[in-house]
């Protein structure tokens, strides 16, 4: 990078400066690993290459952005992940959204349709609708959308095993609203390796499961061009508890596997690939997260290019969507924590995310309050129009430190993705409990730091108010959502065509045995009423259920 | 509740005077000799089965299979689950259960766990008393687990009736350094994750194994045999389930007096070792004798022995 | 006295098993025997655990809001199997309102983010049964 004698000067200064002054300086090391020296200057950085390691935005290895102009052309979409009670109310907390500003949806479910349960199964009592909206049947769909445009809309839905389901119902409202599929645009989470690694809402064994996400892969790429049919996710696997860099390798690694099965099925990667999509977490150490952005651009680009052999730019975008840490916020004092999700959302925007999810305050507390979460949403706009870091494209590009952690942070994931490699894939890996184990050491490591000091959190183990009485507008789920729900659920049961619902079950299940594409079938189910519950049932009967084996 | 109270609840089958008594013995040693004394003439009904093997061979997912094949025949199972103690805190993770979740809460099936607790032999030396408590309460097999590393092999010899050795491909190494006499304890070898395919060489070689110990049916009256399983494929379960019931038959069908003789016999030394550790021992090290000897045996004044009978002398008699 | 044995459970569809893990790792560190019965256990499936391993302490890991039904559910079994000298705690969102109301429903204490994992093992040797751990001399 820069003219050898110059950095040879440097080195020299250097090594005499440390002798003089870095004396009694603890030694520092952030999330990954990777120790933290007091100072960078060109030195550190003499090995980039500007054109083969940087180039500019829109440019390959896109490290600085996969658009030639970014937020200068458009800014990120601020998409406020939401969800709760019945349809109709999370319709209106939609509503709400769009009135005050975001620019997309983004659907959480409850815990009964994560795990492909109706609000009727005896195993969601108490859960019905208390941390996601319940969605039983097309009706509930079709009531969480009423009145929102879906041509006009983008919305990204968490929802992972029941995918086909959920998204089957999405398709058919937007029918019935007259838009057409190539019309519509969004993102399902769809990923289900980091199920089995993180998150734990899997219900299906992995092959199945990943058979799943191919499938719905592949009946995008046919007919609903626009939409993204995963989003594959880091964000879990940093919440459970992975250090930075174990977060960028095993997404990175999940998304590998999903690149190559697709490709099994005969698909071309420049055709599917310019739609898959991922998310990450921001969480508290600025530049380290930057620097993991940057990171995951360049090297899914290069994975794409030498790989798999992608030779449009799309195919090699890194788009990604991101949501601020929730595991970093705390219940004592929660207003401290809009000034974390600012600085978090901040080191997002400077990694130069497509789409962002900012957390509410009140987040260790309950699902957030409408004070809370447009104090969230003012702390996206208040970035985007008043920092002025917008006007430029990834400003901090060229700074020694971030370059060197850009470059040290790709190092540390790749160790990790060569091991999974050689392990034999994701697939094979996380059979091993290879990254469930390396996540639990990392949490229980992570946690003992808190608890020995050595990690402060403010309020929590340092700057403490004793006698903190919180007070912050309550939300609750309103208990009578249950009954509401479970009337609706037993209308709709009553009223349908049972012959209908049982005939396209059943061929459900004979397209799964014969290993067809599932969609078309779980579609026509969906449009005859059919329930989440029994069609998720059809398919255990075919697939199985995944019994986890537990690592500590 | 009073130790006899618990007893005659015992006998009922109640898992609440089960459950007691197991932690009782497990804890009190006083208490473990009056409730042995209480339950051993009901003991001797239950078909003890060890299952031991390399960690990571499937112990675990395996009892769970043979667990519910057990009780489709209509069978009651008590299950305990031998899981190693940290050495630094003495506190354990107890991992077994949560691999056998699809019993876990059947009626029928009552599964323990258990630390090691110090006790280097991949069980707990609580276990053969755990063991005899399902027995008298009515449970028709028994089933062990081990640790699975040490000398589980050895120890679970001493409690099971029938041992069923676990192994799976991927461990060939572990077959290989298997420790002499090892080959020998167990009756059953089940190969397991058999839906591999690396399965069949695996249990090439533990045919290998076996006929290079030249073992003599005329000698030992039973060959061990091999079958293959797995757990998650449901293979070979049933076939397990038979050949363990023919093992017991074989065991009933023989000159039973001096098998049990042997078996007693072992339980008692085991007894007295138990006894010595924890009366002998223990008191003397709490009173100041003990150190006064140690010092004498340092000084040369005393030999060991002589120590060990003052304290035998002093300690054992009640 | 005896090792403290600790059932770690995590009632209902609540499949974010981070705390439930780590406080079985520190309980252990601390000297406890315990068992985690892992994802999705319905209150039967706890009490029947907790029955069989004669645990002194329940701990319940619980995130997802639906701590009002599924929590009394199971202390309700637990004293309809005749066990009253358990200790009953949970961790997880819990907002504060709702501490009386589950107290009065046989929660002992309620830990929530972040309590040091020192917390939770200190509570429970000062509030477990006594009668259980202790044994008699002779």
């Amino acid at each position: 990078m820069f003219d050898s004698n110059f950095v040879k000067q440097i080195k020299t200064k250097k090594e005499k400066w440390q002798e003089d002054q870095s004396k009694n300086v603890p030694e520092r090391t952030n999330s990954s690993g990777i120790p933290i020296n007091l100072f960078y200057d060109p030195s550190n950085i003499d090995q980039l290459n500007y054109d083969k390691d940087l180039c500019f935005p829109g440019e390959y290895p896109f490290t600085r952005g996969i658009h030639n102009t970014m937020y200068r052309g458009r800014l990120w979409t601020m998409r406020q992940f939401s969800g709760f009670g019945t349809a109709e109310q999370t319709n209106q907390r939609y509503k709400y959204l769009l009135s005050e500003g975001e620019t997309g949806l983004s659907v959480a479910f409850d815990f009964p349709t994560l795990k492909g349960y109706d609000s009727d199964d005896p195993i969601s009592m108490g859960e019905v609708g208390v941390c996601g909206v319940a969605i039983d049947t097309l009706k509930d769909m079709e009531l969480l959308f009423e009145g929102i445009p879906l041509d006009k809309v983008t919305t990204s839905m968490t929802i992972n095993a029941p995918t086909p389901v959920l998204f089957g119902m999405y398709l058919a409202v937007a029918e019935n609203q007259g838009v057409s599929w190539d019309q519509i645009g969004g993102t399902v989470q769809n990923d289900a390796l980091k199920e089995f690694i993180a998150q734990k809402s899997f219900i299906f064994p992995p092959e199945p499961s990943v058979k799943l996400v191919i499938d719905v892969i592949e009946f995008c790429v046919k007919y609903v061009p626009r939409w993204n049919p995963v989003s594959i996710s880091g964000y879990h696997i940093r919440e459970a508890g992975s250090t930075a860099a174990q977060e960028l390798a095993f997404t990175l690694s999940d998304g590998l596997t999903y690149v190559s099965k697709t490709i099994e099925r005969d698909l071309d990667v420049d055709i599917f690939a310019p739609r898959l999509s991922l998310f990450f977490c921001a969480h508290n150490d600025f530049f380290e997260e930057i620097a993991k952005f940057r990171a995951a651009r360049r090297m899914w680009a290069r994975f794409m290019k030498e790989r798999f052999g992608a030779k449009k730019d799309r195919s090699m975008w890194m788009r990604f969507h991101t949501q601020t840490s929730g595991v970093a916020l705390t219940a004592q004092q929660p207003e401290n924590n809009i000034v974390r999700v600012a600085l978090q959302a901040l080191s997002a925007v400077l990694g130069g995310t497509q789409s962002l999810h900012t957390n509410s305050f009140d987040e260790a507390w309950q699902l957030p309050s409408e004070k809370a979460v447009t104090i969230a949403l003012r702390t996206q706009q208040i970035i985007s129009h008043e920092s002025g870091i917008t006007a430029t494209i990834d400003p901090l590009a060229g700074s020694y430190y971030l370059e060197w952690l850009t470059d040290k942070i790709e190092e540390e994931a790749m160790k990790y993705i060569d091991r999974i490699d050689n392990m034999g894939g994701m697939i094979e890996a996380l059979k091993k409990g290879y990254p469930q184990r390396e996540i639990a050491n990392s949490a229980y490591e992570f946690q003992k730091e808190v608890d020995n000091r050595k990690q402060v959190i403010v309020g929590v183990n340092q700057f403490m108010d004793e006698r903190e009485e919180v007070k912050i507008p309550r939300f609750r789920i309103d208990p009578e959502v249950e009954k509401v729900q479970l009337e609706r659920l037993k209308q709709i049961k009553e009223n349908r065509n049972q012959e209908k619902v049982l005939k396209h079950l059943n061929k459900l299940k004979k397209a799964a045995e014969s290993n067809e594409n599932v969609i078309p079938y779980v579609l026509n189910s969906v449009k005859v009423f059919a329930t989440l519950g029994e069609i998720i049932t059809t398919l255990k009967e075919v697939y199985g259920v995944f019994k986890e084996q537990i690592v500590f | 509740m009073d130790v006899q109270t618990l007893v005659d609840g015992l006998f009922k089958g109640d898992i609440i005077s089960t459950t007691r008594l197991i932690s009782l013995i497990e804890n009190d040693f006083v208490k473990a000799q009056e409730i042995i004394r209480k339950i051993y003439p009901h003991t001797g009904n239950a078909h003890v089965i060890g299952i031991t093997g390399p960690p990571g061979s499937g112990k675990s997912s395996l009892v769970n299979k043979l667990a519910l094949t057990w009780r489709n025949r209509g069978k009651t199972i008590g299950i305990i689950a031998v899981d190693p103690s940290s050495p630094y805190s003495g506190g354990a993770l107890l991992g077994d259960r949560i691999r056998m979740r699809e019993i876990s809460g059947v009626e029928g099936i009552f599964i323990r766990s258990m630390a090691t607790r110090g006790s280097l032999g991949g069980l707990a030396r609580a276990t053969r008393d755990a063991i005899n408590i399902l027995d008298a309460s009515g449970k028709d097999v028994v089933i062990v687990e081990t640790v699975g590393a040490g000398q589980s092999e050895v120890e679970i010899m001493k409690v099971a009736q029938t041992i069923v050795m676990v192994l799976c491909p991927g461990l060939g190494d572990e077959i290989q350094a298997m420790k002499a006499g090892t080959m020998e304890i167990a009756d059953i070898f089940a190969v397991n994750k058999s839906d591999k395919p690396e399965a069949m060489e695996t249990v090439n070689d533990l045919e290998r194994m076996l006929n290079y110990e030249g073992l003599d049916e005329s000698k030992v009256g039973w060959m061990p045999l091999i079958v293959s399983t797995s757990s998650t494929a449901n293979i070979g379960i049933e076939e397990l389930v038979d050949k363990i019931e023919e093992h017991q038959g074989f065991l009933t069908s023989m000159t039973s007096e001096a098998l049990h003789e042997k078996r007693a016999a072992m339980e008692l030394v085991d007894t007295l070792i138990t006894k010595i550790e924890n009366e002998a021992i223990k008191k003397a090290k709490e009173s100041p004798v003990y150190n006064e000897l140690v010092k004498k045996i340092v000084e040369k004044k005393i030999d060991p022995y002589q120590a060990a009978d003052i304290i035998l002398r002093k300690y054992m008699t009640n | 006295m005896k090792r403290i044995k600790v059932l770690v459970a995590k009632p209902g569809l609540d499949g974010h098993d981070r705390g439930a893990k780590v406080i079985c790792r520190a309980l252990r560190d601390a000297g406890m025997e315990v068992v985690y019965s892992g994802l999705e256990q319905t209150s039967e499936q706890i009490v029947s655990a907790a029955i069989q391993e004669d645990a002194d302490v329940i701990g319940l890991s619980i995130l997802s809001g639906a701590h009002r039904v599924i929590l009394p559910s199971v202390t309700k079994m637990l004293k309809e199997k005749g066990i009253t000298d358990v200790l009953v705690i949970v961790g997880g969102i819990i907002p504060t309102e709702d501490h009386e109301f589950l107290k009065r429903h046989g929660i002992a204490a309620i830990f929530g983010p972040g309590t040091p994992l020192k917390k939770a093992a200190e509570y429970i040797r000062e509030n477990v049964n006594k009668d259980r751990i202790l044994i008699e001399e002779k």
